[in-house]
């Protein structure tokens, strides 16, 4: 994003809610459901994924620039919002993708209606209870220092040093209010819907759930249990990332997404 | 001019253990805490606050949660022993952080019993809340400024209600039947009192018509009570009188001004210890608007830092470095402190000098809350001080003819809204 004014997003209305979102590429469509970093069309992982398919990625509601209608209070309201979008888009036999925080919501998405899907991904999707109740399943990290909150998320923390000071207003806004949406969405129960594990088993699609090998988030034993409730899901381990594998390997993850969709053929030479 | 004393009931010997563990609040383990110790420290607080019943001196009380600042949990807890030890002081509260409290209704009754059993000397404070009380709470830190207002509406309704239950079924709380018993003993309700630092917040507090207290808010309150007065004229209302005002200062008197500079010094342990908290408590997202966040963030600054707290400015707009932490605060000296207004100091005549300075700046304080006892401060010291203000200075203000001051309030706020209107 730039400080002309001209960002790579486009401005929506769906359900009543204006909200911003990417689209490129042709082929199959693949909605791509965001983690708190939000969306980076410039990314490598957003590029792969357009060199195949027609990928739709929205900021959430209150994400970014997108708004935050007063009667959304949890998840349940953002999973439907989103059937309501592939409604409007008229999105059918489609990839879900989702990574973290968009992963659980693609995970509720998924519990409710998977019509418009043809097959989910979820990659490091937060969202379920696994441990018992002294058991902290996902790390706090409202209770970490900006430097342990990046150790326990990347694999290469030094792969993630960020400069603010440069990026434009509306970049840093959007920054703000995600974190804000993240937290309100996710404060209590922390970062899970406690309903959500027992109805996981309703996802009948294919569906692939890759994670980090090094993510301390969530840790790929968090990730195999996942994995378990819904059924017949394919479980893969992706070296070399950590909370979040499309921007540490995004080569894997979009090697694994495809071949999840059948498309195999190879992709571009990271360059 | 009615007078308040206020201690945050601190446990200060734990605080050298926040060189290690860097966070005074939220994490610092129990364990640094010895319950005999803390028996000692709560005791002698109470102990002190009856005596500022004697002197003619009202009582304010607090709560935070986790700290070692702070050991009173409940301001409810204080308020109900001393409902009984005191016979004429006024409780204040001040406050309860019901954006975090879970149990309004429980809250609106602990409220009427502590003012039925005081025979109706409790006045309610309501506050946001400080950040890093988010967490021992867990309450959502999004939002938290609407479940404030609900959160009193809600209560306020409770206290007053006579008729039966009532229904609420808000974004924030879902009672069918309401119905407390007792009822408040005043009528209809305990004054309420909220504090601030913003003109939002002195803008929605006037709305409203309660008290509204600054805490070591310095010269900058006399803008904030003067954006509280224009807001009640423009809402049809009478001039706001000192009675709707609060201002809290840090108290160092002594029969020398030496005694009283250090007794000033010791109070102020409550600047070097207040905001040692853990970067991650600091600032959770939400609890600041999104806005404010983004400026942080242009300083490359995700998560808080500790000492963002007071940034507390001289009357000539000096910035002094008082809250950031051990060892902060020790060069400030105890003119410092008198010229941010933020620590009134010295002998009687002394600090009765910097009262009246103060005073007739903002246009008439009429509730001053003193923090007499604060840090390390001995049984003693806290003894002799509330004693020497209550013997030498607090006659003097009883006397004190605020009417001036208020006038030339009034007509500054007559006068900014002629400006405005032109």
């Amino acid at each position: 994003m730039s400080d002309n004014g001209q960002t790579p997003f486009e401005k929506l209305v769906i359900d009543g809610v204006t909200i911003e979102l990417a689209r490129a590429g042709e082929g199959p469509t693949l909605l791509f459901l965001h983690s708190v970093d939000g969306i980076d069309p410039s990314a490598r992982w957003f590029e792969l994924l357009a060199e195949r398919f027609h990928v739709i990625a929205p900021w959430h509601p209150g994400f970014g620039h997108s708004e935050l209608p007063p009667e959304f209070r949890s998840v349940d309201d953002l999973a439907l919002f989103y059937l309501e979008l592939a409604r409007e888009l008229e999105i059918a036999e489609a990839t879900l993708v989702g990574v973290s925080f968009g992963g659980w919501l693609a995970a509720e998405i998924a519990v409710r209606s998977t019509a418009p899907f043809a097959r989910l991904a979820l990659v490091d999707p937060l969202g379920i209870k696994i441990g018992d109740r002294e058991s902290r399943d996902i790390a706090d990290i409202y209770a970490m220092s900006q430097e342990e909150l990046t150790a326990h998320a990347y694999h290469d923390p030094s792969r993630r040093s960020r400069d603010y000071s440069t990026m434009s207003e509306r970049e840093r806004l959007a920054i703000a209010r995600s974190r804000e949406a993240y937290t309100y969405f996710g404060w209590r129960p922390y970062m899970h819907d406690p309903s959500l594990r027992r109805w996981l088993r309703r996802i009948r699609i294919p569906t692939l759930v890759a994670w980090g090998a090094s993510d301390r988030i969530a840790t790929p034993e968090y990730g195999r249990a996942y994995a378990a409730a819904i059924p017949d899901a394919r479980f893969e381990l992706i070296d070399g990332a950590g909370h979040y594998p499309h921007i540490e390997q995004p080569d894997r993850l979009a090697e694994l997404v495809l071949e999840h969709a059948g498309l195999d053929a190879p992709l571009p030479t990271a360059g | 001019m009615d007078v308040y004393h206020f201690s945050e009931q601190p446990y200060d010997e734990a605080w050298s253990a926040a060189e290690e563990v860097d966070s005074l609040r939220v994490t610092l383990p129990n364990r640094l805490c010895d319950p005999r110790g803390a028996a000692d420290v709560i005791n002698r607080r109470l102990d002190e606050w009856v005596l500022c019943d004697e002197l003619g001196i009202n009582v304010m009380v607090n709560e935070h949660h986790s700290t070692a600042t702070c050991l009173s949990a409940s301001a409810t807890i204080p308020l109900a022993m001393l409902a009984r030890e005191t016979k004429r002081a006024r409780l204040l509260a001040l406050g309860f952080p019901i954006a975090n409290r879970a149990e309004p209704i429980r809250l609106a009754e602990e409220i009427a019993y502590i003012d039925v059993v005081s025979r109706g000397r409790l006045e309610i404070g309501f506050v946001k809340g400080a950040p890093y009380e988010i967490s021992p709470a867990n309450s959502n830190p999004v939002k938290i400024t609407e479940r404030f207002w609900d959160t009193h509406d809600l209560i306020l309704k409770a206290l007053t209600t006579q008729d039966g239950p009532f229904n609420w079924e808000s974004e924030w709380h879902h009672f069918r039947q309401v119905n407390i018993w007792p009822r408040p003993y005043q009528e209809p309700r305990p004054e309420v009192w909220v504090t601030g630092g913003s003109m939002a917040t002195a803008l929605s507090v006037a709305e409203r018509g309660h008290r509204f207290a600054t805490i070591l808010g310095g010269w900058n309150a006399q803008k904030l009570f003067d954006g509280y007065r224009a807001r009640r004229l423009e809402l049809g209302h009478p001039f706001p009188g000192p009675d709707r005002f609060g201002y809290l200062v840090l108290l160092g008197i002594g029969r020398t001004e030496e005694e009283g500079h250090r007794r000033l010094h010791e109070v102020a342990g409550y600047f070097r210890t207040t905001s040692i908290v853990g970067e991650p408590f600091v600032n959770p997202p939400g609890y600041m608007p999104a806005r404010a966040n983004a400026e942080w963030l242009k300083r490359n600054q995700l998560r808080g830092r500790a000492g963002d707290h007071f940034p507390a400015m001289t009357r000539d707009g000096r910035v002094l470095k008082i809250g950031s932490g051990f060892g902060s605060g020790e060069g400030v000296s105890a003119a410092d402190f008198t010229d941010a207004a933020i620590g009134f100091t010295g002998t009687p005549d002394q600090v009765y000098e910097q009262i009246v300075a103060l005073d007739d700046h903002v246009g008439g304080i009429g509730n001053l809350l003193l923090m007499a006892h604060g840090g390390a401060m001995s049984h003693a010291d806290a003894c002799d001080n509330l004693t020497l203000f209550a013997t030498e200075v607090l006659p003097r203000l009883r006397e004190r003819d605020q009417s001036e001051a208020v006038a030339r309030a009034q007509e500054r706020v007559e006068a900014a809204r002629v400006a405005s209107a032109a």
